[in-house]
């Protein structure tokens, strides 16, 4: 053994950082229809291609095309461009909100609008998420009213939820959106038995685990899928693959595996790619995941290619840590520009009616804004009471809190 | 009435349950075909079917965080940690989730779910089966706490935590599965069969949480104690002859605190025991009540007699194990 040079230690590199030209030559993009589409009952083991390659309908003249596509009309499509708008629009006037000292703390979803927007018109009534703190798509596509999420948002006297979140924390049973922890990757093996439950009650409700591509790290993310694997739980397992945790490059979590999707084949459980930035792409892998769970077929692991334009929230500067351009190198392209261009293509849809619908939309959001803001911001107006801090830990108060509210003078 | 040992109690409290309603579900390891290492669920899978009781895989997290699921769903599980000392892997889903998520979701969803795990050691378990780990979830708003003593309150406390709207850790000293272990271990243990609480009632009965017993009545000083140190505090009352009250705490959180301070307030002189280990134990926070809510009637400091802040040993079993003579000593010290 004397001949051996020692060991080293490989602690893997993002390809450019900071002043560094933006290159994402190692994204491998297969050309928008080239992938099949397999009837949902095939074999898991004739589905492995699926977790190398990415399901793309959008091609780059704005046509839908391949076996992925046709599956939404011109005004399903009409209505989730205006989705993503809104939630871009809602993004923007939010994290201008933080600035100005409205609030602690935001997220934005710019450039991954696509992802929550498109899963959420796959569902249907009783289906359950279980988000992470960037999937507001599902909220806003599945018809939350914008200003209980800025109530929440500005922990006011009307927060649904009493001033006990972080903002964008959001929770609401009745579109289908679990309470969001905050920790990450939870909430991705809760997911997991929640469908276990509906299969035990033999109801038809399916779930939606949703985990970013850092957190799969986590071990949640393992357990969740070896539970779903072995009770072969009606469960759309999601995995945003947005690029970056924080200032950490995808790398870090992702090691020597080819992609995020191939976590899944260990488990036997199918694994799909889809192009993240393609409302449509999106739209139709998750339809066909969740017609999997709901015929009792089992899980599917589901990795959305994408790309986090923005800030991971309002407390750190990605100039820090890679390229500023890095964003318009990103070669999935905006999935909304390229929802638009696609209805522009198809005659349904002009630059005159967007720009008259990004105005709609802004008014609607500063109405909304106007709205919460009457019931107060973080720092002004009314705020949710003090005895609300007591209340909600038990269903009934134990009496060592009643002693403690008795302290705190309420 | 049916005489049970405390493992037939529990899988008579989930046979009930189970009985009474088609959500209560009851998974963990070993836990189905083969009824439990301990036999808590033997016959539950083959009773209620694969689908109400089965085996899980090797993952506390995977068990406690789908159960925190499908409680969210509506269902009841009632999950089984192998031994307490193996809950850390899913004490981010117990700490972070069941235990805030009623709080943080405001009600929309909640948690109505029990954790089971044997605790405590003196069967020779070593550092990694015998660990106490109470204050672990005492220390963590939207807990309840549980540790039962004997077969009755083991049957009844587990149907209450069962129908509880919140998440409850249910601590079973293993210790006493078989018998009211006093810590005398060179001795024959007595039967539950020959023991009055070894006599169960048929049929579905709670006991409250929240609700302390006093096990002896005694003006001399308060012993307050919990789990298999119940029997530890009896047999160091016999042969001290100090007239000790022993209060069997049962439920830790949320604490009886009137029945302690009434005790308290009578006797004068306080001594805690538990086999967890001293630093930040359960006990720290009795002391501490005890003398904020109790300070003028006190006649000698509270003595707190404890494993000591060491893992576990296996060799040194007995030296570690809280028993009667240490109890003994420190109960006559309280007394000078």
């Amino acid at each position: 053994m004397a001949d051996q040079p020692p060991l080293s230690l490989y602690v893997p590199e993002p390809a450019v950082r900071p002043g560094d030209t933006p290159d994402f030559s190692n994204v491998i993009i297969p050309k928008a229809g080239s992938v099949d589409r397999p009837p949902v009952d095939a074999d898991p083991e004739s589905l492995r291609d699926l977790a190398f390659s990415i399901i793309r309908v959008l091609n780059r003249k704005g046509e839908a095309v391949g076996p992925w596509a046709g599956l939404l009309t011109a005004d399903e499509l009409l209505e989730g461009l205006k989705h993503m708008m809104t939630l871009r629009a809602f993004d923007a006037r939010m994290q201008t909100a933080q600035r100005q000292g409205k609030t602690s703390f935001y997220m934005q979803h710019m450039g991954e609008e696509a992802v929550s927007c498109a899963f959420r018109k796959a569902l249907e009534p009783g289906d359950m998420n279980f988000p992470t703190y960037r999937q507001a798509g599902l909220l806003i596509a599945g018809g939350y009213p914008m200003v209980d999420m800025m109530n929440q948002i500005y922990s006011n006297e009307a927060d649904p939820l009493k001033g006990r979140q972080l903002p964008i924390m959001y929770s609401s049973k009745e579109h289908g959106f679990f309470s969001i922890s905050g920790n990450l990757g939870t909430q991705f093996v809760q997911a997991v038995g929640w469908a276990m439950a509906s299969a035990i009650k033999n109801d038809t409700r399916i779930a939606a685990g949703w985990i970013g591509d850092g957190s799969t790290a986590e071990s949640d993310f393992h357990a969740a899928l070896v539970f779903a694997s072995t009770y072969r739980a009606p469960v759309v397992l999601n995995i945003v693959n947005n690029q970056w945790a924080i200032s950490t490059f995808q790398g870090i979590a992702r090691g020597g595996a080819g992609t995020f999707a191939a976590r899944g084949l260990g488990f036997g459980i199918p694994s799909l790619r889809v192009d993240g930035n393609d409302y449509l792409a999106v739209h139709a892998v998750a339809k066909w995941a969740v017609e999997r769970a709901r015929r009792n077929l089992g899980p599917t692991l589901v990795e959305y290619v994408t790309y986090r334009v923005g800030a991971h929230s309002t407390s750190d500067d990605p100039s820090a840590y890679r390229p500023k351009a890095e964003s318009d190198a990103w070669p999935l392209g905006d999935p909304v520009l390229r929802l638009k261009n696609h209805l522009i293509k198809i005659g349904a849809w002009s630059d005159e009616r967007h720009t008259q619908a990004e105005a709609e939309i802004l008014d609607t959001v500063i109405a909304a804004q106007k709205e919460a803001e009457k019931h107060g911001t973080l720092h002004t107006g009314g705020k949710p009471s003090t005895r609300d801090m007591f209340e909600g830990v038990y269903e009934e108060m134990p009496p060592h809190l009643r002693r403690q509210r008795q302290q705190a003078g309420v | 009435m049916p005489r049970m040992t405390m493992i037939e109690a529990i899988r008579d409290a989930l046979d009930v349950s189970m009985g009474r309603d088609e959500g209560v579900v009851v998974f963990g390891e070993d836990v189905g075909y083969f009824g439990g290492v301990f036999r808590c669920t033997a016959g539950l899978q083959q009773k209620y079917g694969r689908t109400r009781c089965f085996d899980a895989p090797i993952s506390e997290l995977g068990i406690v965080g789908t159960a925190i699921g499908m409680a969210a769903y509506g269902l009841k599980p009632c999950v089984e940690v192998q031994f307490a000392d193996y809950v850390y892997p899913a004490y981010d889903q117990i700490v972070s989730e069941a235990a805030r998520l009623r709080y943080r979701s405001n009600g929309q969803f909640t948690c109505p779910m029990v954790i089971r795990m044997p605790t405590g050691g003196g069967i020779f378990g070593g550092q990694t089966h015998s660990q106490s780990p109470e204050a672990l979830f005492t220390h963590v708003s939207g807990l309840k706490v549980v540790e039962p003593s004997n077969p009755v309150d083991a049957k009844g406390l587990l149907i209450a935590a069962i129908e509880d709207p919140d998440p409850v850790i249910f601590l079973e000293p293993k210790r006493l599965y078989n018998g009211p272990f006093d810590g005398h271990h060179d001795q024959p243990v007595t039967p539950w069969s020959k023991h009055a609480l070894g006599e169960v009632e048929a049929g579905h009965y709670t006991v409250p949480l929240g609700k302390a017993a006093v096990r002896r009545e005694g003006s001399a000083l308060t012993v307050l104690t919990y789990g298999t140190m119940v029997y530890v505090a009896e047999a160091a009352a016999r042969e001290t002859g100090i007239d000790a009250e022993i209060i069997d705490l049962r439920t830790l959180l949320p604490l009886d605190l009137d029945t302690i301070t009434a005790s308290v307030r009578k006797t004068g002189r306080c001594v805690v025991v538990h086999e967890a280990t001293l630093t930040s134990g359960f006990g720290a926070e009795l002391a501490a009540l005890v003398q904020q809510h109790c300070f003028y009637n006190l006649e000698a400091p509270i003595a707190r007699v404890t494993g000591w802040d060491t893992p576990y040993p296996h060799a040194q079993e007995w030296d570690y194990f809280p028993g009667p003579v240490r109890l003994g000593e420190a109960m006559r010290e309280v007394m000078e």
